[in-house]
């Protein structure tokens, strides 16, 4: 089985500065790290991989440094890394996310399986995934909780959908995304680590796809979706009262009046 | 694709066995209130059984409604979705398109957008018509650090808008619109099988009016029983951090936060949670927040109306004894 993981270098979420005053994301404040979710769409593959053998792919749209993520994919387990990097890329929205990583992807090829994180921590959206079908024209299950089954011809999943949860059998090629739930992913191997540093990771830029991809069709161009303004919500504060432990008692009369004057009907009394 | 061509505003409302989502009526209420400025109609598009009742959705807002009335849309099926969709937005030519973004709409919408061929905004928290028109989409984005705000050049321009962001419109029983039925066009694809329904959400936190919610504080899943306790006497529902669903002391369907449920209840009780920015990201917009922590400086206090610094275990129990009186 071939299995291609797209794969997202974002910033350190828990060290990104916002500036509420000027609405700009401080990128500068914060490192670079793979999609938390990613790393489980990585994981995912590579559990497919001992059960069914194969080859995994681990495929990245960015800026040249997001070759270090790619590195980081490999020393998890994959078993080479392409990195699409181009000026002509940049500034994409998720259609125009979708449609390049389609076109890398059909370049790749042949392929039975793409695994996707559920949704990134920056752009949010969790749309780069079920776009990303469509434009191969492959089905998806999104929001996959539970791996199953894989042969080289399905999948057997379950997801997270429709306020349940559902069982559903994929036949391939199709793709998946995949929540934190489905598995915790591995720590690198230690030789995996040693490939990691000597692995070639191929750079595809817009040249690559001269037959396949017009200039109209990626990066800002190709983006129907223009962000026009940035605001940060000053973060909420409220100027709560806080009971220290001496003071219990009279906490306690205070939530025991809210929770009488919120206490919602149906509620046994 | 001209702005001309396209007009009006299309909800397309999920549903599931005959009911229809609330978010869907919600969106039909903002949708009215968008088209104020403007004489284009609003609309409705359900795929469901037939014997789901459409006219709720022309009580809710629509001026038209298009029923495509099958059994199969009683399945998730994305594919069978959208081929039954495309053809009707294809010739309707809304300008704007709204999806509620629940898990289903969020799987759909995209691939709409991307067989259409037009942009769409995820998740949006609020929707404006700006002075040219179009649509100004506000959406948090950097796990819910900013919001930004977007605009589509393409037509029609899609968003999925998140639920219980807008109010719920009273239904009108004397409003006056059109059903249109439709049968569907693609009842079968043979590329994804639904085996099954494996579960059904019982408890829907996103509903709640009051949770009561445990963190890491809580030491193992008995300890959930007293939260249930107070959270039956006060008539909510038991919510949990990530790290607690992850140890298996609650299940995920409890899980409030960034990768979890969001909830907006009146009251939000935090039992040994730290507050950390992906658990406040799904409740900081609760009405009043009580937080129960032994550690003064814990950050859940900063978003807290009433913070308690102590031993929840000490705390809640003396709560019910209280209350039961
Ligand atoms: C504040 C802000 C708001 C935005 N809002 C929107 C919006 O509403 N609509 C819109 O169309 N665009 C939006 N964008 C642009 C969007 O963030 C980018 O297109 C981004 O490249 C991909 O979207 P995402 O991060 O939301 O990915 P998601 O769709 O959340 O990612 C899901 C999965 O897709 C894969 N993936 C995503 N990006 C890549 C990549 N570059 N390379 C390889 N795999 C990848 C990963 O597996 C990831 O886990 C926004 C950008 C910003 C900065
Ligand atoms: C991509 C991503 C997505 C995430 N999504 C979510 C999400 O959806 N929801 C979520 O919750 N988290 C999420 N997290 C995890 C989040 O970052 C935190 O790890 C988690 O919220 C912490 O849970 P906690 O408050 O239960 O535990 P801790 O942070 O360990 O806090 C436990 C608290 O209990 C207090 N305590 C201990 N004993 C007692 C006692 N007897 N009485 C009272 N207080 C006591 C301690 O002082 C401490 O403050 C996500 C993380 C990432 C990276």
């Amino acid at each position: 089985m071939r299995i291609i993981v797209l794969i997202k270098q974002v910033p350190e979420m828990d060290r990104v500065k916002f500036d509420s005053e000027k609405g700009v994301i401080d990128r500068k404040s914060a490192g670079v790290e793979i999609n938390p979710f990613d790393l489980n769409a990585l994981e995912t593959a590579v559990q497919i991989k001992e059960q069914v053998g194969g080859e995994i792919i681990a495929l990245s749209m960015g800026p040249p440094r997001a070759e270090k993520t790619l590195r980081e994919a490999v020393a998890r387990g994959a078993d080479r890394g392409i990195l699409l990097s181009d000026g002509k890329f940049a500034g994409a929205d998720t259609r125009a996310t979708s449609f390049t990583l389609a076109r890398a992807i059909e370049k790749a090829a042949p392929f039975d399986l793409v695994i996707a994180g559920e949704m990134t921590v920056d752009g949010d959206t969790a749309q780069v995934g079920p776009q990303t079908a469509e434009y191969l024209d492959i089905p998806h299950v999104a929001y996959v909780t539970d791996l199953e089954e894989a042969s080289d011809s399905s999948l057997t999943v379950t997801c997270n959908i429709w306020e349940g949860s559902y069982r559903k059998r994929m036949h391939l090629p199709g793709l998946i995304t995949v929540t934190k739930d489905i598995n915790f992913p591995r720590l690198p191997e230690l030789k995996n680590k040693m490939k990691s540093r000597e692995v070639e990771i191929c750079r595809w830029d817009f040249s690559t796809f001269s037959d396949n991809l017009s200039p109209e069709q990626t990066g800002l161009k190709g983006s129907p979706t223009q962000v026009k303004k940035i605001t940060i919500p000053p973060p909420i504060e409220r100027k709560g009262q806080v009971f220290s432990p001496e003071e219990t008692d009279e906490a306690l009369a205070a939530i025991e009046k809210i929770c009488r004057e919120k206490r919602v009907s149906g509620g046994q009394s | 694709m001209t702005q001309q061509e396209y007009n009006g505003i299309m909800v397309i409302a999920e549903q599931k066995d005959g009911k229809v989502h609330p978010v869907a009526f919600e969106l039909l209420g903002k949708a009215r209130k968008l088209v104020e400025k403007k004489p284009q109609g609003v609309m409705g598009l359900v795929l469901g059984p037939e014997t789901l009742d459409a006219k709720n959705l022309i009580e809710g807002g629509a001026d038209r409604v298009f029923h495509v009335t099958s059994e199969i849309f009683n399945l998730p099926d994305e594919l069978i979705y959208k081929e039954n969709i495309l053809p009707i937005i294809r010739e309707i030519k809304p300008a704007i398109v709204l999806i509620g973004a629940t898990t289903f709409g969020r799987s759909l919408a995209p691939r709409i957008a991307a067989a259409l061929d037009t942009g769409l905004t995820a998740d949006c928290t609020d929707l404006q018509i700006d002075d040219d028109g179009k649509l100004v989409q506000i959406r948090p984005a950097f796990t819910e650090n900013i919001l930004a705000h977007i605009k589509t050049k393409t037509y029609p321009q899609m968003a999925t808008i998140r639920y219980r962001e807008f109010s719920r419109p009273d239904l009108d029983p004397e409003r006056k619109g059109e059903i249109i039925l439709r049968e569907p066009s693609v009842t079968s694809q043979n590329r994804v099988e639904i085996l099954e329904e494996v579960t059904r959400q019982k408890t829907n936190i996103a509903e709640a009016e009051i949770v009561v919610a445990g963190g890491r504080g809580l030491k193992n899943a008995p300890d959930f029983i007293t939260l249930q306790e107070l959270a039956d006497l006060l008539g909510g529902t038991v919510g949990a951090t990530r790290d607690v669903v992850d140890a298996g002391f609650i299940s995920k369907a409890h899980q409030v936060g960034y990768s979890g449920h969001r909830v907006k209840p009146l009251l939000y009780i935090a039992c040994g949670i730290s507050g950390a920015p992906q658990h406040k990201a799904g409740m900081k917009e609760s009405e009043t927040i009580i937080a129960i922590n032994t550690d003064p400086s814990a950050p859940i206090f900063s978003i807290a109306d009433i913070g308690i610094v102590g031993d929840w275990a000490e705390v809640i129990p003396r709560l019910l004894e209280k209350l039961k009186q």
